[in-house]
C-alpha cells in the first residue's frame, strides 16, 4: 500500500522535476504535495537498522582510529543497527540514493538541489529532531537545502576548500589561487586539483578577481562566456596537473610521496597528511574559496524512516557534532558543539560562528539553467554542460 | 525402435544445453542489449534521471565532438602498444622456457609466470604505483644515470598494463611452441638455415595464430581497463574513466560510449579470425 502510494509521488516528482528545469517560475506552491513523499507527524519504534550513504569520516565506528567512535554508542541508544556506505563524490552520492536502498545520506549543496528535484529526498519535520533548535541560523533555510519554506535536512557542519602545499618544495608560501592557475608552470606536472566538474567553480572564483571583466557574480551562475572562459584556464592548468584527485587517500599519499605539491584540499585531509609527517599547509587564499555546506537528508524511499531520524538528531547532538566536527576538520553546525570539544579553540579556528568568513566560502551549489545570481537576461549553463566541459578539461 | 533412443538423447542434450543456452541470451547477451538499449535514452540534466525517449543524440554527440575521439584514439593506441609490448616480451621468453631450457627449468619458469596472476590485480597496481612516486625505487634506481622516471602518466599506464597482462600472452605462445615438432628445426637446420632465418621462416609462422589469439586478451582488457590508468595514469584519460565517471550522471551518454570498445573488439576480433587465430581456441 505505502509503495504504491510512494511511486504516484514519484511521478509527480518527475513531472515537477521537469517542469522546474523547464519553467523559472519552477513548481509552485501547490505542486508541493507528495513530491518526494511526505514529512513523518511523529515517530514511531526504530526498525532495527539504518542504511546511510556519508562523506569518509562522517560515521566513524572506531575501524579507522578505536578512539574515534560515535557509531557504537548509536546503535547501543537506539538499537538501530548503521551500515554506512562511504562515498566519494557527490554524483556518487546522488546515484546511490536512487537506488533507494539508503535512508539518510550526508549531502553537499551541488548535490542537495538534485535529490529535492528528482523526488529522492523527503522534506524533513525538524519538529522531530529535538537538537535543530541549536544549529546556527545562518545555516537554516539556505537556497541549497529548503524549498519553499520547507528544510529538506539538517545541517551537519561547513568548511572551505583550501588551498594546500608543501612548506619545502613551494615558496614563497602561497596566499592566492594565482599559484594554482596563472603560476601552475612553476610547479608543472606537481599541480593537483579535484576531480568533478564542480571544480569548474574554482576557476570561476579565480577569475571573479583575476579578470573582472567577465562579470562573473557567482561561481555557480556561468554564463557561456563566462563557462569557456573558465573551461580556457582549466586546460591551461591541466598542462601543469599530475594528477587529479577524488579519493582522500590518493591525495594523501600524492602530498607525503611529493608527486603534488600545491592543490585543492579539505582541512580533514590536510590534518591526516600532517600526521604523516608530510611538511604541508593548508591556507584559505585570498580570494576566498568554494566550499560545502552539508546536510543530513531523508530518502523519500527510506525503508527505516524512523531509526534515519534518530541519526539525524544523534549527529547534530553537541557532543557528537563536536566529535565529528573535530575529527573531519570543519565548522559544526549546532552551536552547543563548541562548548564539547576538546580543543577549546576549535569552533574560533574553524570560524564556525564567523559569518564574516563565510561570506568568503562559496557554498557548493548545483549549477541550473537558471542563473542563480538573479540575472534574468539570459540562460546560465546547468550541470550537464559542465559534465562535458570537464570531461574536455581533461582532454 | 532406432528413432526412440535418438529422440531420448536429443531430449536429454536439449536438457543440458538450456541452462547454459538461457544464460548466455538473457544474463549475457541480454544485459549487453539493455545497455546498448539505454544509449538511445536521453538523460534530464538536473535530476541525472533517464527519460525514456527515443534518440539518436548521444551517438551524434560521440562522433561529434573533438575529445572523445581523442580519448578513444588514445585508448586504442594504449591497447596496440600494451599488446606490441607483450607480444615482444613474450616471445623470447616462451621460447625460452619450451625449446632452450631444461626439463627441470620449465616448470619452476611457468611457475613464475603464472603466480603474479593469483595476486590482487590493485595490490599489484599500487605496487606500481609506488614504485614509480617521486620517492620510488625507479626513480632510485634510474639517479645515478642521472635520468628520471617516466612518473605517472601515460607511459606508466603502458608499463603497468604490459605487467598486468604479460601472462596472458606468454601461456599461448609457450604451448604453441611446445607443440612445435623439433624435427621442423632440425629440417632447416639440415637444409642449410640459420637461427634467424629458422626464426623467421619456421618459428614465427607458427606461433603466429598463439601470438595473436594472446593479443585479443591483451588488447580487450586495455581496451576497458580504467583502475589502472586511475592508479598510475596521472591525468590521462581513457574510455574507460570516460565511462566511469558518466555512469553515476548521464547512463545514456555511458552507454553509447561503452559502445565504442564493444565495436573496436568485434572489429579486431573480426581481423584476427581471418587471420586464423581462433581456429587454436
Amino acid at each position: 500500500m505505502r509503495k504504491r502510494k510512494m511511486s504516484a509521488g514519484r511521478s509527480v516528482a518527475a513531472v515537477c522535476a521537469l517542469l522546474l528545469t523547464a519553467a523559472a517560475a519552477g513548481c509552485g506552491s501547490g505542486g508541493d504535495d507528495g513530491k518526494g513523499g511526505h514529512a513523518p507527524e511523529k515517530l514511531g519504534k526504530g526498525e532495527g537498522e539504518v542504511n546511510i550513504i556519508a562523506w569518509a569520516g562522517y560515521a566513524e565506528d572506531g575501524s579507522n582510529d578505536p578512539k574515534v567512535d560515535w557509531v557504537h554508542p548509536f546503535e547501543k541508544k537506539t538499537g538501530c543497527k548503521v551500515n554506512t556506505k562511504t562515498a566519494g563524490t557527490s554524483d556518487e552520492m546522488v546515484s546511490l540514493m536512487k537506488t533507494g536502498q539508503y535512508d539518510t545520506v550526508s549531502a553537499s549543496g551541488d548535490a542537495t538541489l538534485r535529490l529535492i528535484a528528482s523526488g529522492d529526498a523527503a522534506p524533513v519535520n525538524t519538529a522531530l529532531v529535538p537538537h535543530y533548535k541549536d544549529i546556527f541560523p545562518a545555516l537554516k533555510q539556505q537556497p541549497f537545502n529548503s524549498r519553499d519554506g520547507r528544510m529538506y535536512g539538517i545541517p551537519h557542519g561547513r568548511g572551505a576548500n583550501l588551498l594546500m602545499y608543501r612548506t619545502d618544495k613551494v615558496t614563497p608560501a602561497p596566499d592566492s589561487w594565482r599559484a594554482v592557475f596563472d603560476d601552475a608552470a612553476r610547479y608543472e606536472g606537481h599541480v593537483t586539483a579535484y576531480d568533478s566538474p564542480i571544480y569548474i567553480a574554482d576557476a570561476a572564483l579565480y577569475l571573479m578577481r583575476a579578470k573582472p571583466s567577465l562579470g562573473i557574480e557567482n561561481p555557480y551562475a556561468l554564463d557561456q562566456k563566462q563557462l569557456d572562459a573558465a573551461v580556457a584556464l582549466l586546460k591551461k592548468q591541466h598542462k601543469a596537473v599530475g594528477e587529479y584527485w577524488s579519493d582522500y587517500q590518493k591525495e594523501i599519499t600524492a602530498f607525503k610521496g611529493g608527486d603534488s605539491v600545491i592543490g585543492t584540499t579539505w582541512q580533514v585531509i590536510a590534518n591526516l597528511t600532517k600526521d604523516e609527517k608530510a611538511p604541508v599547509k593548508a591556507v584559505l587564499p585570498k580570494e576566498g574559496a568554494t566550499g560545502w555546506s552539508d546536510t543530513w537528508m531523508v530518502s523519500s524511499k527510506a525503508d527505516h524512516p524512523n531509526c534515519a531520524y534518530r541519526w539525524l538528531d544523534w549527529i547534530v547532538s553537541p557532543k557528537v557534532n563536536a566529535q565529528v566536527a573535530e575529527y573531519f576538520g570543519e565548522a559544526p553546525a549546532n552551536r552547543k558543539a563548541c562548548a564539547e570539544t576538546s580543543d577549546p579553540d576549535h569552533c574560533a579556528i574553524y570560524h564556525a560562528d564567523d559569518e564574516k568568513y563565510f561570506k568568503r566560502v562559496h557554498f557548493w551549489t548545483t549549477p541550473i539553467k537558471q542563473c542563480l545570481d538573479g540575472r534574468k537576461d539570459t540562460d546560465c549553463t546547468d550541470y550537464a554542460q559542465w559534465t562535458r566541459a570537464w570531461t574536455e578539461v581533461k582532454g | 525402435m532406432p528413432a526412440a533412443p535418438a529422440s531420448g538423447s536429443r531430449l536429454r542434450l536439449t536438457a543440458l544445453l538450456a541452462p547454459p543456452l538461457l544464460w548466455l541470451t538473457l544474463a549475457y547477451l541480454g544485459s549487453l542489449a539493455v545497455l546498448l538499449l539505454s544509449a538511445f535514452w536521453a538523460t534530464d540534466s538536473f535530476t541525472s534521471d533517464v527519460v525514456h525517449t527515443w534518440n539518436t543524440d548521444n551517438f551524434h554527440e560521440l562522433l561529434t565532438t573533438p575529445v572523445y575521439r581523442t580519448i578513444a584514439l588514445r585508448t586504442l593506441s594504449i591497447a596496440a602498444a600494451v599488446t606490441v609490448i607483450d607480444a615482444l616480451l613474450a616471445l623470447p621468453m616462451a621460447f625460452f622456457m619450451a625449446r632452450v631450457a631444461g626439463r627441470r627449468w620449465r616448470r619452476p619458469l611457468l611457475v613464475a609466470v603464472v603466480t603474479p596472476l593469483w595476486a590482487g590485480y590493485l595490490v599489484k597496481a599500487y605496487a606500481w604505483r609506488v614504485m614509480l612516486g617521486e620517492d620510488g625505487v625507479v626513480n632510485a634506481a634510474l639517479a645515478p644515470l642521472g635520468l628520471h622516471g617516466p612518473g605517472y602518466g601515460t607511459t606508466a599506464a603502458v608499463i603497468v598494463l604490459g605487467y598486468l597482462w604479460l601472462p596472458y600472452m606468454i601461456l599461448p605462445v609457450y604451448a604453441a611452441l611446445e607443440r612445435l615438432p623439433g624435427r621442423v628445426l632440425e629440417a632447416s637446420a639440415d637444409l642449410g638455415a640459420g637461427a634467424w632465418r629458422t626464426l623467421r621462416s619456421v618459428v614465427l609462422p607458427a606461433v603466429r595464430p598463439a601470438v595473436l589469439a594472446g593479443s585479443v586478451f591483451t588488447f580487450s582488457l586495455s581496451l576497458g581497463d580504467y583502475l589502472t590508468v586511475q592508479i598510475v595514469g596521472g591525468k590521462t584519460q581513457l574510455l574507460g574513466n570516460v565511462i566511469a565517471s558518466q555512469v553515476t550522471l548521464d547512463l545514456p551518454m555511458a552507454a553509447a560510449l561503452s559502445a565504442v570498445p564493444v565495436v573496436l573488439i568485434v572489429c579486431y576480433l573480426a581481423a584476427v579470425r581471418r587471420a586464423g587465430a581462433l581456429d587454436s581456441l
